[in-house]
Formats: structure tokens, C-alpha cells, sequence
């Protein structure tokens, strides 16, 4: 429960295509206590201020990857992001950067989903395995080559932190090249091939400078901007090794 | 900027890299790569001013002793080490991992060997430079 008399002011940039043309920034005096979250901040407006208010939200703990917005200026997951921390305030508050907002808060990410479905985001067996074969075995190294790349929450906050993506959105992106890494690099999987079209790309690995940002952003220390990069060497010699054997490249 | 009903409103990009200290940062060390280039012009008149002749090459080194040289040789050495720097704090993401007896190798470490070669490479070329003119 808020304190009684302690107030933060929250800035929100709205956007109601209905209503205006471009987005404008509505003010709010919200009560706060020490443990609130900028979500629930946000919650509050939402339930006794202006239920108008759109943004997307469901865990409350850092997993569902839904609640990505800027605060301040830096792309951060509201629901781990605390009101105490931005005193005196005011908060400032907007969509995600560098994706169309839909409504207030509320990002399209049809670009972002196509291009996670494009990596082929599974395993794909290099050869069919029956029941009887029992289960596939990993080492502690081949899991640690992944470990860290599978725990991608899909927030996006990489991307609002990509400047490369905010210029050209067709760059496939830090999360999905990372998730793309995470499959490629599985000791499991042999979709490989597969994925190196999208890889090689210049969408792919190729239009990432190497700002670094995202992986200063990833709220679960993915470290895109680690998958990404090795990739470019991965990139290079599948390139080169075409002219070796035939086999060793992808097309 | 622009409006589209069926994908949403797109923000302008303009002046994205002063929107956050990290990218004024970034643009920084993508400056000092002109640094870099510079210096190797200079490096590469000096060439042709040696296969010019003595009096040519004797020339070049009286150019890089005027003020103006000096300032900008400074310029271009404080460019050339923030350049070094952010190259090795870039460098361990560029990198496969590395397992050193059963344990990953730390980013730190990472960085602190390719400082380790940069000074061992500065200090063998200077070392060199003092043996051919003594």
C-alpha cells in the first residue's frame, strides 16, 4: 500500500491513434511506497487515474519479457524497475525506441515475430531418433556453449537499444541473432544450414557495428552482442569455405 | 516520423546518438578510427617521400617537426590509445567462448592479454627504434 502523502510524478507518452495525430505527453501525480515497481506505478494510473492508459504486462517477475518500455530514456523492464530508485522523479515513460507504437506504450512487434520465426527457433535433429534411443545426451561444456543465449525472454529491450535496428528495420536484430546463436551452437541441433541464410544475410550479422548496447541492456545478461559478433566469424568462414568444399557451405 | 494506421507511429531517428551517453560514447571511438587513417596517411607520405630521394625524405621529417605536426602527432596519439581501448573492451564479445582448463575465460582476462601484446608490441618497435640508431 502507498504511503500516505508520498507522491512521484509519472510523464507517460500517449498515443491514441483516434484521437491524435502524433504522440503527446499526459502527466500523472501517482502515491508510491518504497517497494512499487514502475509497473505498478503505471497499474495505479491505470485503475484510479485514467483507465484510458494502454501498455502490455503479465509476470511481475522479470520472465515474460512483456512490460519492456523506456524509463528515463533507457529501455528497461517496468516490473524490475523501482519508483525509489528515480526519486525525485518526474518519471518519464515511453514506448519501447525504434518499434511503431500502436497505442501509448503498446509496441507492434509483427516485425520482430516474423523475423524470430525466420531463425527456426527449435531444434532440428540431425537425424531422426527413436523412443528407444533414449534421450539426447549433453555435456556441462556443450551446455554452457548455450546455456546462457537460451535464457532470451523475448523482451526486445535489445532492440530499442540498437540504433542499427532504429535506422534500418529490416536488421534481423541483437534477440533474434542471439536465439539464432543458441540453436546453431546446440551440440543437438542440425538446422545449421538452415539458419546460415539468415545469418550471412546483410539484415543478418553484417549490419551490426558492434555498438554494444544491447547486450548493456539484456535483462537476463544474454549477451547479444557476444552471439552476434562470433557470428561474423562463423559468417566469414562459411563464405569462404564454399570454395573448399562444397558441402562445408550453405548455398 | 509517420503515421501508418495498420503498423503504428514511427519515431524519428534524427539525433539518436546524442539521445544516450553510451552512444556519444560509440560515435566517439567510431571517430578515432579516423584517427587511425590519418596517422596511416601520414605513415604512407613518409614511403613516398623515401622513394622520392633524401633531400625529399629529409624534407617530410622537417614537416613533422613544425608545431602544427606536433599538436596534431598529439591529437592522434590520445585518439590512438582511446581506439586501443575501446577495441579491447569490444573484443571479448567478438570472440567464441574460451575454456581454459574446465572454466570459461573472463571477459578481464580477455582484455587484459590484448593490452598485455599492445604494450609488449610498443615497447619491442620502440626497443627496435633505439637499437637502429644507436
Amino acid at each position: 500500500m502507498p504511503d500516505a502523502g508520498r507522491t512521484i510524478e509519472i510523464q507517460v507518452l500517449r498515443y491514441r491513434p483516434e484521437q491524435e495525430d502524433a504522440p503527446v505527453w499526459q502527466s500523472y501525480t501517482v502515491p508510491f511506497s518504497d517497494d512499487m515497481s514502475v509497473l505498478q506505478g503505471l497499474q495505479h494510473i491505470k485503475d484510479d487515474i485514467d483507465g484510458t492508459l494502454s501498455f502490455r504486462w503479465s509476470c511481475r517477475m522479470a520472465i515474460c519479457g512483456s512490460c519492456g518500455m523506456m524509463v528515463n530514456g533507457k529501455p528497461k523492464l517496468s516490473c524490475q524497475t523501482f519508483l525509489r530508485d528515480l526519486l525525485p522523479g518526474p518519471v518519464r515513460i515511453e514506448a519501447l525506441a525504434h518499434f511503431p507504437i500502436e497505442r501509448d506504450l503498446v509496441v507492434n512487434v509483427d516485425g520482430f515475430v516474423k523475423k524470430l520465426e525466420g531463425i527456426k527457433p527449435y531444434l532440428i535433429p540431425k537425424e531422426p531418433r527413436t523412443l528407444a534411443e533414449g534421450e539426447y545426451l549433453q555435456t556441462p561444456a556443450q551446455l554452457e556453449q548455450i546455456e546462457q543465449f537460451s535464457s532470451c525472454i523475448n523482451c526486445m529491450l535489445c532492440y530499442a537499444a540498437c540504433p542499427q535496428f532504429g535506422l534500418n528495420a529490416d536488421f534481423t536484430g541483437p534477440g533474434v541473432l542471439a536465439l539464432l546463436h543458441r540453436y546453431n551452437a546446440d551440440s543437438r541441433d542440425g538446422g545449421r544450414a538452415q539458419r546460415m541464410e539468415v545469418l550471412n544475410a546483410e539484415e543478418g550479422v553484417w549490419s551490426c557495428t558492434a555498438v554494444g548496447y544491447c547486450s548493456e541492456v539484456c535483462p537476463k545478461h544474454v549477451d547479444p552482442a557476444n552471439a552476434v559478433n562470433q557470428n561474423k566469424v562463423n559468417s566469414a568462414m562459411d563464405y569462404f569455405l564454399r570454395f573448399l568444399s562444397p558441402k562445408g557451405a550453405t548455398r | 516520423m509517420s503515421r501508418d494506421p495498420a503498423v503504428g507511429y514511427r519515431r524519428p531517428m534524427r539525433g539518436w546518438w546524442r539521445r544516450d551517453p553510451f552512444f556519444v560514447r560509440y560515435m566517439f571511438r567510431e571517430l578515432t578510427a579516423v584517427a587511425v587513417l590519418v596517422y596511416a596517411i601520414v605513415l604512407t607520405v613518409g614511403v613516398v617521400r623515401l622513394a622520392q630521394g633524401e633531400a625529399a625524405f629529409n624534407g617530410w621529417l622537417q614537416a613533422l617537426r613544425s608545431p602544427a605536426s606536433l599538436l596534431l602527432h598529439a591529437v592522434l596519439l590520445l585518439s590512438m590509445v582511446v581506439h586501443a581501448h575501446s577495441w579491447f573492451e569490444i573484443m571479448p564479445k567478438t570472440m567464441p567462448m574460451i575454456f581454459v582448463g574446465g572454466r570459461r575465460l573472463a571477459a578481464t582476462t580477455i582484455q587484459r592479454v590484448g593490452w598485455g601484446a599492445a604494450v609488449v608490441v610498443t615497447v619491442v618497435v620502440f626497443a627496435a627504434a633505439l637499437w637502429a640508431r644507436a
